[in-house]
């Protein structure tokens, strides 16, 4: 039997861990713990009162139980009359047991908040730990009421033991964490800083972890922490192993509390105080001097209690980002790193170099490794550690060794871990684009990728190399002449299909001269992969199909064969048949002039950010836009696309709109772009007469503007109702282009007549907003709806709104009615996730008087937090999480994207319950972006 | 704390004491299964941290008996790694060359040592004799009696 003898052993406990322990099988099991249970639910029950030691017996074995995974319902209620008992280990019974099983909200809280505010007097320090223990553990909302205003007391207090000091300090953090709102600074933080000169050691360490949560919220108030966090560490550093006794560990001195130092600092910017920074500076020279001097110790604990300090060292060192000599010493240690054979150092090395790549004075330093990281990604045995690699040369990557490492990184990737093969493709795909000064070098590496890696290469990534070859003229001959090399290939993914499709279709002429590549030879070998390949990548093909028709007038015949086939014309598909019918039908009707013009060579994209970063981004971190919202908006899209303006004159559309095929798919904006670009490109000869051109008419009512606010929050919904006529809203938003779907309903059983609609951007705005639309139909049947479609483009904030004028006969009698359009400024943000310290950062930068805008005012509507939350994500900003120290304000940020600037903004909203009120504060790089915010937020709450 | 003895049987103790481990709303048991099966599926020379979720694992072995904490990203991995290592001297220095035993039949005290250690996520104490005077103490007492 082991070691139970200490104190008092519990013989019944004993018992059942060794009955448990002798049980063969897991079923065994489950009946011995049920029995036990059923024993200790009549031992509670029965009449007889248990004596304080039975109870502890109890209670432990149910604890026994819960540690084995087994749920526990019941005992609570003993635990706690355990509480009250004088005994410490009956105590101690008690508080693990609540520490462990009670959640924080149960009803028993009261209950238990006794027995704590009783030990929590009782000036036995052992008592008071166990209490302090138990609030840190359970943490609820009713503790901190009951005892946030008490532990600061006791941790400041001068006659409080060291050991309760601790506790106390951690306790307070623990309720600082979970209702910031209830511990009050006060008298008490100015001395709780001054806890880092404490005698004790044990005091600071645990107080540092309070002072580090403190200081990042509220960096000003503790600003002292960092001259007595520097000469600590100074103490600390510079001592002789043997000075710090028992807090030294394996010739380390005070390792934890180092770490717990130097990561303070990292709350901070650089000392100001000359002498400060220079005493750090020294230690860190010490700390990275220390690294080189032989070890004290031959033991693995040794060397990595030094390492730890280190490592936490070269944190501090790269935050400053100011030191270029400390950093390149950083650097050339992590670099002997690489090399070590304890598997652990490497991997943290890698990943601390990868912060150093980013700064300007060690990225040099950091690429000198290139060799040595490569090595890593090929032969390290540890998947997580092959990763890092895999980060580092990303991060490492420049124009003067993106060739190599794209390489590397290619090569890498034919035995990449499943795992992490679609961040790397991903990687490959940006840098390949970043640093790209040939574009036939872009090409290769993107087809190489797809090659290697197709079933990981997502839509983002082929999207971008088509973009990218259909903006840039001098590769797009090498593109087409590349993929159609590549398509040679016996079995060639099916996004080398898609690729192949689009190039060809597009600038397939450009290498139809060679009789290796002719134009027919070009149809049959993409016609040869068509059957193997999915619904989408088969529409795609038609369209490059009708395009080749216009290319190459010799193929017509060939492909009008094709199309007109059952398995095209007569396709299950919807989609494909409906291709095949019209592409048939445009080959055989229109002329040369008219397809020529519909299916004219796509318009450049507009240069924008890589949605491919995007991507990246999104899988590192929470995405700005949940996938599923992203997708709904698309489909519905999808569908009003479809509705009404479905015909041959969509072709240069729908041919863009192959590589979309599926409402669910993004295309990189070539579904907002494509309308936009590519319509006035066609519009010369065959839109005649459908943009309206009319121009601003003066309102003949007046203006009612009753549903423009309701829409600020919102994209869909009703505008307008009266007895004859309903108007719909629906619009959706990307970047700094817009489309809005107005529904006219007719809701009587009469026809309107002349039913004319005319938009118009009064004065300024014209200047600001460009919105195009097609006029409607004039007549408008009893319940019958029409649709109206604007496409609208942001060229500059704005601050005024679009009206929209309706005129119509019913009965004889002309009806005039004018609205405003809710088209606001924060229909173009993007939102913008970012750190709690970011968006400090970004708030003190936007500090100009002017920048802000400020407005308090009454609640009109409900203040429950949920609708406050919908209506701020419905603003269209990203709402913050974890930002603000008080968990009932708000915070937001976006940008708001026009075609001129983008305006950066950042919103805080306070509510205050009681007085229901609210605080609006906007903080944007533009004024009036601000003052316009403000005026239409603050009618929304 | 895991042990991989008695085939696999699993054994989980006091390590939920870090609140960073404790994920909010998950069935406590999967989260445990979960990390349980990250971590011995891990060979000896691959590395003691691993990212799982949104935690990073930080685990030492000693003989069947792995010691798993989740920390955040703003914790130092190698001082976590001897954190562990302290805690298990502390163990061995109460129990005088600690077994798996100990750890089970002495749960209560194995709890009190890693409180007085290790309080909501943050260090209270790594010096060895301050960690074991409750428990000194509470021996002291009993003796008494």
């Amino acid at each position: 039997m082991p070691a139970v003898s200490k104190g008092d052993g519990m013989r019944g406990l004993a018992v059942f861990i060794s009955d448990i322990r002798n049980c063969k099988s897991k079923e065994a099991e489950i009946k011995r713990i049920n029995k036990e249970l059923a024993n200790i639910r009549s031992k509670f029950k029965g009449d007889k009162a248990l004596d304080g030691y039975s109870k502890k017996k109890y209670v432990c074995k149910l604890l026994f139980i819960f540690l084995l995974g087994h749920d526990i319902d019941f005992g609570h209620m003993e635990a706690v009359n355990l509480l009250s008992s004088n005994k410490y280990t009956e105590k101690q019974i008690g508080y693990l047991f609540i520490s462990v099983l009670v959640n924080s909200n149960s009803e028993l809280i009261r209950l238990i908040n006794n027995a704590i505010k009783n030990d929590l007097s009782s000036r036995n320090p052992t008592f008071m730990c166990l209490a302090l223990h138990c609030i840190a553990n359970v943490g609820s909302r009713e503790m901190a009421e009951a005892f946030a205003s008490e532990i600061p007391r006791i941790l400041v207090a001068g006659d409080t033991m060291d050991s309760v000091k601790q506790s106390a300090a951690l306790c307070l953090l623990r309720l600082y964490k979970t209702s910031p709102d209830l511990v009050l600074m006060g008298e008490w933080t100015s001395r709780v800083v001054h806890l880092l000169n404490d005698q004790h050691m044990g005091v600071v360490t645990a107080a540092i972890s309070l002072i580090t949560c403190l200081s990042q919220k509220n960096p000003d108030e503790f600003k002292t922490c960092v001259s007595l966090a520097v000469s600590r560490l100074s103490r600390i550093v510079s001592s002789a192993s043997t000075d710090l006794q028992d807090y030294t560990y394996y010739f380390v001195p005070a390792p934890w509390l180092s770490c717990k130092l130097l990561r303070l600092l990292q709350c901070y910017p650089p000392p100001e105080d000359g002498a400060v920074k220079g005493r750090l500076v020294e230690c860190l020279e010490t700390i990275l001097n220390k690294a080189q001097e032989p070890p004290k110790s031959k033991k693995v604990q040794h060397s990595n209690a030094k390492n730890a300090i280190l490592f936490e060292a070269i944190s501090l060192i790269i935050h400053y980002d100011s030191e270029p000599n400390l950093l390149v010493r950083a650097c050339n240690q992590l670099g002997q790193f690489l090399q070590h054979r304890e598997t652990n150092l490497r991997y943290l090395a890698l990943e601390s170099m990868c912060t150093l790549a980013s700064s300007e004075f060690s990225h040099e330093a950091v690429k000198t490794h290139i060799e040595t990281v490569i090595n890593a990604l090929k032969t390290e045995r540890d998947v997580s550690v092959r990763q890092r690699a895999a980060d580092l040369l990303y991060a490492m990557c420049d124009r003067s060794n993106a060739k190599q490492i794209v390489a590397e990184m290619l090569s890498y990737l034919e035995t990449a871990d499943y795992s992490i093969r679609e961040e790397m493709v991903l990687k490959v795909a940006i840098l390949a684009e970043k640093y790209a000064v040939d574009y036939s070098w872009y090409v290769d590496t993107i087809l190489n990728l797809i090659r290697i890696a197709g079933d990981y290469v997502s839509e983002e990534v082929w999207y971008r190399v088509i973009q990218i070859v259909i903006n840039r003229d001098d590769v797009q001959g090498y593109a087409a002449k590349t993929v159609f090399e590549a398509l040679q290939a016996p079995a060639c993914h099916e996004n080398m299909v898609k690729v192949g499709g689009y190039i060809l279709g597009e600038f397939g002429n450009l290498i139809a001269g060679d009789p290796r590549s002719s134009p027919l030879v070009q149809f049959n070998l993409l016609h040869s992969k068509f059957h193997l390949c999915s619904v989408p990548t088969r529409a795609l093909l038609l369209s490059a199909y009708i395009k080749f028709i216009n290319l190459f007038p010799e193929t017509k015949a060939t492909i009008q064969e094709v199309l007109r086939c059952d398995s095209q014309i007569r396709n299950s598909d919807v989609e494909l048949q409906q291709r095949a019918v019209e592409y048939l039908k445009l080959s055989s009707i229109a002329s040369t002039d008219v397809l020529a013009t519909v299916l004219e060579e796509m318009p450049p994209f507009p240069e924008r950010e890589s949605s491919i970063l995007a991507k990246l981004k999104k899988k590192k971190g929470p995405g700005a836009i949940s996938v599923t919202e992203l997708e709904d908006s698309k489909r519905e899209g999808g569908e009003l696309n479809g509705g009404s303006d479905r015909g041959p004159d969509t072709a240069a559309m729908s041919a863009s709109n192959a590589s979309t095929p599926s409402p669910s798919a993004d295309l990189l904006g070539i579904r907002s772009a494509a309308p936009i670009n590519a319509a006035p490109a066609g519009a010369g000869s065959l839109l005649v007469d459908v943009f309206s051109e009319a121009g601003p008419a003066a309102p003949s009512t007046a203006v009612n503007d009753d549903g423009f606010l309701r829409f600020v929050c919102k994209n869909n919904g009703v505008l307008f109702e009266n007895q004859l006529l309903q108007i719909g809203i629906k619009s959706e938003y990307r970047q700094n282009l817009g489309r809005m779907y107005l529904f006219y309903g007719n809701k009587t059983s009469v026809q309107f007549a002349s039913f004319t609609t005319n938009v118009s951007c009064p004065g300024e705005l014209q200047l600001n907003l460009n919105v195009q639309t097609k006029q409607v139909e004039p007549l408008v049947e009893g319940g019958a709806q029409i649709q109206q479609v604007l496409n609208i483009e942001c060229l500059t904030d704005f601050s005024d709104a679009p009206l929209l004028n309706i005129k119509f006969r019913y009965g004889g009698a002309l009806q005039n009615l004018t609205l405003k359009l809710p088209v606001t400024i924060n229909k173009f943000f993007q939102p913008t996730e970012m750190a709690s310290h970011d968006f400090f950062q970004r708030w003190k930068q936007l500090s100009q008087p002017q920048q802000e805008a400020q407005k308090i005012f009454k609640a009109n509507h409900s203040m429950d937090t949920e609708v406050l939350k919908a209506k701020l994500l419905g603003l269209g900003t990203a709402l913050l999480d974890n930002v603000d120290p008080n968990p009932e304000n708000f915070v937001c940020a976006g940008v708001i994207q026009t075609k001129s600037q983008q305006v950066g903004c950042l919103l805080r909203l306070e509510p205050n319950a009681q007085a229901q009120m609210y605080r609006l504060t906007l903080r944007c790089s533009k004024d009036s972006v601000s003052q316009r915010l403000c005026e239409l937020l603050a009618q929304q709450f | 704390m895991i042990s991989s003895h008695d085939s696999l049987r699993l054994f989980l103790a006091a390590a939920d004491n870090d609140d960073k481990v404790r994920v909010d709303g998950e069935p406590r048991a999967a989260l445990e299964a979960d990390v349980v099966r990250c971590c011995l599926s891990r060979k000896k020379e691959q590395c003691s941290f691993v990212d799982h979720r949104d935690v990073r694992l930080v685990y030492r072995q000693y003989a069947a008996l792995y010691i798993v904490v989740g920390v955040t990203d703003t914790e130092n991995e190698l001082s976590i790694y001897e954190l562990i290592h302290n805690f298990v001297e502390v163990l061995d220095k109460y129990f005088s060359r600690v077994s798996e035993l100990d750890i089970m039949f002495n749960l209560e005290r194995v709890h009190v040592i890693l409180d007085e250690m290790i309080q909501n996520g943050h260090v209270v104490e790594t010096n060895k004799s301050r960690v074991l005077a409750p428990l000194h103490a509470l021996t002291k007492m009993a003796d008494a009696s």
